[in-house]
């Protein structure tokens, strides 16, 4: 088992399995070239590197700069980008907050700016588990593109 | 980065805020309750969960935006078991299931956690003299890094690194253990409690980021 941690990347080939613990506003990526079997799954915890206030930031954490970080990865074992797929889970709310701040609705935020860095690259989601209000534990198999999403008292689905 | 020194003033802060909230955590359950030293925990984002005793666990977490002169988040993470507890505690009932709280039972819990986070803020308000307010408290009860994983998502805009300030609350019976999380939004935060009981600090604004 492959751990990918917060604001991570990494991709691998079968029979890897990669997982990521814990999103609740964060999302977790999944990329899949079914021909070569060669996956990648990125936690990215924000949506846009334009809102970082360094300029020498981790790519990994924000989706438009993971995303083509990923795909170049994989492409790297083999993978070829025309052929990948996506499946994405997280981009929770997990508090209700009552607050000025844009930020605390950052899990919607997160989800649209997955969706939208994927679809640059003609990028296809084929399953999804986002939003709501509770945390997701995955695990991504690299031999079946099966995506395993976890969470408290909702039992497992396997999308 | 952070000096030793100031490293040292910081977790006393907490710790001065921590005794407070001790102090009336143990009135509202009639229980002596404990506190560890804080901490300062200063971690890259991808090894948190690493530092958590049960990062899938089921738990009760409170959430409090900390707003005024100090942007910053708080959360407090109670266990499942833990959890019941403080519900038999407080309402003297069995609680079978978190997932199925009722509107009573539900805050309760943010009941603690609003006298044990007012309490905190308004020791660290006292002795800093800066001016605080706190939110009201948000209830989450699920797995324990999806929820602290929320404050530090607001902190990733600034820095690669993690930057908490971690202090246990716990009873002398072993039916209550409280994880307290302080979270800036960003490092001039902790920065600006630091100046206000007269640390000084030589910044090059380089930040500490690794």
């Amino acid at each position: 088992m492959i751990r990918v941690g917060i604001g991570e990347f990494k991709s691998a080939k079968a029979p890897a399995v990669i997982s990521t613990l814990g999103l609740g506003s964060c999302v977790g990526i999944c990329l899949w070239d079914e021909f070569t079997k060669v996956g990648g799954l990125a936690h990215i915890m924000l949506p846009d590197s334009n809102l970082s206030t360094t300029n020498n930031f981790n790519p990994g954490k924000f989706a438009d700069t993971a995303i083509p970080l990923l795909i170049y990865d994989m492409e790297e074992l083999g993978a070829n980008r025309k052929r990948i797929i996506a499946k994405i889970a997280g981009g929770a709310q997990m508090f209700e907050i009552k607050s000025q701040m844009e930020m605390m609705k950052i899990g919607k935020r997160n989800v649209e700016a997955v969706r939208k860095a994927l679809s640059q690259f003609n990028i296809k989601i084929v399953a999804e588990d986002v939003e709501g209000n509770f945390g997701r534990s995955i695990e991504f198999n690299c031999d079946t593109g099966l995506l395993t999403v976890k969470s408290v008292g909702r039992g497992i689905k396997i999308i | 980065m952070y000096s030793n020194f100031e490293l040292d003033v910081l977790k006393e802060i907490g710790n001065i805020g921590a005794g407070n909230a001790a102090t009336a955590l143990s009135i509202i359950i009639s229980e002596k309750v404990l506190i560890k030293i804080p901490e300062v925990i200063i971690l890259p984002f991808n090894e948190v969960i690493d530092v958590m005793k049960d990062p899938e666990g089921f738990v009760t977490g409170i959430f409090f935006r900390i707003e005024g002169e100090l942007e910053s988040n708080c959360v407090l993470i109670i266990p499942e078991k833990e959890t019941k507890n403080l519900l038999k505690l407080l309402l003297k009932e069995d609680v079978k299931d978190l997932l199925t709280l009722n509107d009573m039972e539900q805050s309760a819990l943010k009941e603690v956690g609003n006298i044990l986070v007012s309490s905190f803020v308004s020791a660290l308000s006292d002795f800093t003299k800066l001016n605080l307010k706190i939110s009201v408290p948000s209830l989450a009860l699920d797995m324990a890094a999806a929820i602290l994983s929320f404050p530090l998502t607001i902190y990733g805009i600034m820095g690669d690194t993690a930057l908490l300030l971690s202090t246990e609350f716990y009873g002398d019976s072993d039916g209550v253990l409280i994880d307290f999380y302080l979270i800036p939004d960003d490092d001039k935060s902790f920065k600006k409690l630091l100046k206000a009981i007269g640390v000084d600090i030589f910044d090059d604004d380089t930040s500490w980021n690794r």
